[in-house]
């Protein structure tokens, strides 16, 4: 492989990788609108509110196995205390007012997790090693390898989760068509409940990794903006939209910031993702695998 | 034709009609006389800015009904293109700069607007983003857009309308409530418009909009347009009359939130309520201070404000939406009403 | 089931226009026929028109035709394809085969934009106000299209804009009274009780002087009173527009006692048009409405 080939190869797969961690983000906001056609803002709160509990455990002198429990537990009670008391008292209203009642849960989530646990940057160590390891003359990160990794398995065990638990496929059968579902049934609050869980889940796992990556601190929530593009690439609800948009937009950054930030200023990662998006959306206004809704009189 | 109804303003002349008199007594009688600089600088002439950029997003998010979070983008255009005309155009009157910035402002908007004609909802808000993001970075790496100063910061010329100078807190607080005093006047036209009423059609029901004729496309970019129009105009006040001396940063995007979040809590649909929200959003860190030095003494730090400050403005968001959609505007038309009754 | 009795077509283009026995062939033979027959008369005819959504079929080939002053029934169980038929014929929808007839233009696809424009109004099944606004504004809206003043002209409030603005309030002025709506004007829209939102919505489609109204269960959800109020309002819209009226209806006895003609829909397909009388005779009528055995057929058969 020639350098600068070998170079492209570094920049896309660091990209790649990068993009499965936008992934993990997206996917708790996909869980959500599926089910309930919000598009929870909070979501980035919740990542920081997960890191910053689960780090302060541990600086606290609890073992990693039950710090993780604890924030797991804590992260259960958030999921379903914000579904509770924000979202079924707001229920039937237009999408955009719930979107805005995340964006006060968002506060409080934020304000609360420093309030509690003190505004200062946190180290994360999740015993990962970072050097790079060499894969036919491209260098990869070793974290960022395993971080791919818990990504991919997690995207298993939701699929298993849908796929094969009667939770799961009444989850799909709302995500389908929540009147016909109400009318068989199934029982609509119950499966808020457990995605808002799903949720706070996912929001532990990607608090974890992003915290490792760049230290448990404010910023952690505005992970929220990076993922809003791969939303929009991929659909909001769709799962493998989510992975795909992801990949894409991890790339589709490296290489902006490596090709093109040279010729048109440095610093273009904030808004280089939003545009591609937005671009692709307009040629296809149903995303990668979204699909669009038939407009009902 | 003795019995054809007249053609009354929509809203009659009425309690409210006297009580906007008043107001408007009180704001350029007896404030300016009475004031002391520290109200005109801390609270006034920002609540002034910030309010007028409420009225403006409330075109947009509550008439129209299309999310923006790139508020403080287009309040950046606003100023620095204000800026820029000023400098480089030294000829041009001060109020001429500012409007032609907020022109300039609603070029952007139309911009970011034209994402409205394919896309909604999120797809929308996530557009705004876009810009607000986009505006960030501009500001910080084109050069000629702050004069080449470091980091983006720029430095207003002195408020000097025609010989007269506005440039002490009292003058900068009166050029500010008479730049939102005409702007409130002809949102006000223009939401009681045939035009104002499409508006609202696109908002309620876009598919019933499309098919009465009210042309769906145009009105949305309109709306865009004369939202950031307004936002640009609030943005030069904001770098003009108040801070004087402003940075990049200052239009972040917590200062969007902090614009949609004043649209909320002062009522979605009212011109009222961004004046309402914003006096709100400007009181609350006082208030809060003062509360929490009460009740934990020299524990409450700025910090530990700051954050409390986040949380009961999250958690009154959602309390608004849930119990009063339509915000302080209509506790205060509620409370207004049960008085009316006790009085009569 | 008469495949017999429906239109045998040559082809789907339908390019040129089909003589009349083609283009709307009765199901049953219409006896006397109607004052509104010859093509020039027609306000709306839909040729051949056939939609579908992926594989399943909302409706095919239907074919209907309806003339000034004429109030035309669709009826038929749930699922027909009426409500699609409607929203087909004011582009809401895009049909993959046939066309539909407003006035003189024929389009395959109906631009719904240019619809209130083309002179036609429609109430919606479920309603469609326009919540926040008063009903003044909600019937107001019924003109935007008629709007001529500029926004520049309406924030200045200059003569024109002025003028038109008074010559629409007292339009919808007329709408009001004429439906009793005067008490609740000033209120917001979405705050009324259902019958008199479908008032306000009917209204909205009046103001503008349609020459087509099309009516979706325009007393679906109605107590007695509020259905003869209604319909006494269609009779007199008819009445005092000469509009062209095609009403998608439930009730049967309405249907009966209001249309002129009726147009009914199975499964997609039409399977017989004609007068009151004749459609309640019909074999697949009530064939159609036995196999639901529901109260309907009952009522008629009483």
């Amino acid at each position: 492989m020639s350098p600068d080939l070998a170079f492209l190869a570094e920049v896309v797969v660091g990209g790649l990788l990068s993009g499965v961690m936008y992934a993990l983000v997206a996917i708790g906001f996909v869980l959500i609108y599926k089910t309930s056609g919000v598009l929870n803002f909070a979501q980035g709160a919740m990542v920081l509110f997960a890191a910053l509990t689960f780090v302060s455990l541990t600086e606290r002198g609890l073992p990693f196995a039950a710090a993780l429990a604890a924030t797991l537990a804590v992260m259960v009670v958030v999921g379903l205390g914000v579904e509770r008391l924000v979202l079924r008292p707001l229920v039937n209203q237009p999408p955009i007012t719930l979107f805005m009642a995340t964006l006060g849960v968002a506060y409080v989530i934020e304000g609360a997790a420093q309030l509690a646990w003190g505004t200062q940057v946190h180290g994360l160590d999740l015993g990962i090693d970072d050097t790079p390891i060499d894969l036919g003359g491209v260098l990869v990160s070793r974290f960022d390898l395993f971080a791919a990794a818990v990504a991919g398995l997690m995207v298993a065990l939701l699929s298993a989760f849908f796929r094969y638990t009667r939770t799961g496929l009444a989850f799909r059968a709302v995500a389908d068509d929540p009147l016909a579902a109400l009318n068989t049934g199934l029982r609509l609050p119950r499966i808020w409940s457990a995605v808002w869980i799903a949720a706070g889940i996912v929001a532990l796992v990607a608090g974890l990794l992003w915290g490792a990556r760049l230290g448990v601190q404010f910023s952690l929530s505005l992970v929220v903006l990076k993922a809003l593009p791969v939303l929009v690439l991929g659909g909001f609800d769709s799962i493998a939209g989510a992975i795909v948009a992801g990949l894409i937009v991890g790339a589709v950054e490296k290489l902006s910031e490596v090709y093109l930030g040279p010729v048109i200023g440095g610093g273009i990662e904030g808004w280089i993702a939003y545009v591609a998006a937005l671009g692709f959306l307009l040629v296809r206004p149903s995303g990668l695998f979204g699909l669009r809704a038939v407009e009902r009189v | 034709m003795d019995a054809l109804p007249l053609a009354a303003p929509r809203p009659r002349p009425s309690a409210g009609v006297l009580g906007l008199a008043a107001l408007l007594v009180l704001a350029y009688g007896i404030v300016p006389l009475t004031g002391t600089s520290y109200l005109f600088e801390a609270l006034l002439t920002p609540f002034l800015a910030l309010a007028l950029a409420g009225l403006g997003l409330n075109l947009l998010t509550g008439y129209a009904g299309l999310l923006s979070l790139g508020s403080a983008a287009f309040m950046a255009v606003g100023a620095y293109a204000a800026f820029n005309l000023s400098l480089r155009l030294p000829f041009l009157p001060l109020p001429a700069a500012i409007l032609l910035g907020g022109l300039v402002a609603a070029l952007a908007g139309l911009v970011a607007g034209l994402p409205a004609l394919r896309l909604r909802g999120f797809y929308l808000a996530v557009s705004t983003l876009a810009v607000q993001f986009f505006v960030a970075w501009a500001l910080n790496r084109i050069g000629w857009i702050s004069n080449d100063s470091p980091s983006g910061i720029i430095t207003a010329p002195g408020l000097v309308v025609a010989g007269l100078s506005f440039d002490d807190p009292r003058g900068r607080y009166l050029f500010s409530l008479s730049v939102v005093t005409l702007l409130t006047v002809l949102a006000w036209r223009l939401v009681a418009s045939p035009t104002g009423r499409n508006l609202v059609a696109i908002r309620d029901n876009e598919t019933a909009a499309r098919l009465v004729g009210v042309k769906v496309a145009r009105t949305k970019l309109l709306a865009f347009a004369v939202s950031s129009f307004v936002i640009g105009i609030a943005g030069a006040l904001w770098a003009f009359a108040y801070l004087r001396t402003v940075e990049p940063a200052g239009f972040n995007l917590d200062r969007s939130f902090q614009i949609l979040f004043i649209v909320i809590i002062g009522g979605l649909g009212t011109l009222r309520g961004a004046f309402l929200g914003a006096g709100f959003i400007a009181v609350l860190p006082l208030l809060l201070s003062r509360l929490g030095a009460a009740v934990l003494g020299d524990g409450f730090d700025s910090g530990t404000l700051e954050m409390v400050q986040r949380m009961v403005l999250g958690a009154l968001i959602v309390a608004v939406l849930i119990r009063e959609p339509a915000g302080l505007a209509a506790l205060l038309d509620r409370a207004g009403r049960r008085l009316g009754r006790r009085a009569a | 089931m008469q495949p017999a009795l429906r239109p045998v077509r040559s082809g789907p283009e339908g390019r040129r226009p089909l003589p009349r026995s083609a283009a709307r062939p009765a199901a049953l033979p219409v006896a006397g026929g109607s004052p509104h027959r010859d093509r020039a008369g027609l306000v709306l005819s839909i040729e051949g028109l056939s939609l579908a959504f992926g594989g399943t079929v909302a409706f095919a080939e239907i074919d209907l035709a309806v003339g000034a002053g004429e109030i035309h029934a669709v009826i038929g169980p749930n699922g027909a394809g009426k409500s699609s038929l409607i929203n087909a014929v004011t582009g809401l929808y895009a049909p993959q085969a046939g066309r539909v007839r407003i006035g003189a233009e024929a389009f395959a696809r109906v631009p719904a934009g240019r619809l209130a424009a083309l002179g036609v109004a429609r109430t919606f099944q479920n309603l469609a106000l326009f919540a926040g606004l008063s009903v003044r504004d909600n019937v107001l809206s019924g003109l935007a299209a008629a709007r001529r003043a500029g926004l520049g002209a309406q924030i200045l409030g200059l003569p024109a804009a002025r003028r038109e603005a008074l010559a629409h309030r007292d339009a919808a002025e007329a709408v009001i009274g004429r439906l009793g709506l005067g008490a609740v004007a000033d209120r917001p829209a979405g705050r009324l009780p259902y019958g008199l939102q479908k008032r306000v919505e009917l209204g909205r489609a009046l103001v503008a002087r349609p020459r087509l109204l099309l009516l979706d269960e325009p007393m679906a959800g109605m107590t007695a009173t509020e259905k003869a109020e209604m319909t006494g309002f269609i009779r007199a819209a008819r009445e005092t527009s000469g509009a062209a009226i095609v009403l998608i209806e439930h009730d049967i006895g309405v249907v009966m006692r209001l249309s002129d003609r009726v147009t009914v829909l199975d499964h997609g397909r039409r399977i017989a048009t004609g007068t009151p009388a004749q459609v309640q005779a019909d074999p697949a009528v009530i064939a159609a409405y036995l196999g639901l055995a529901d109260e309907d057929a009952d009522a008629e058969a009483a």
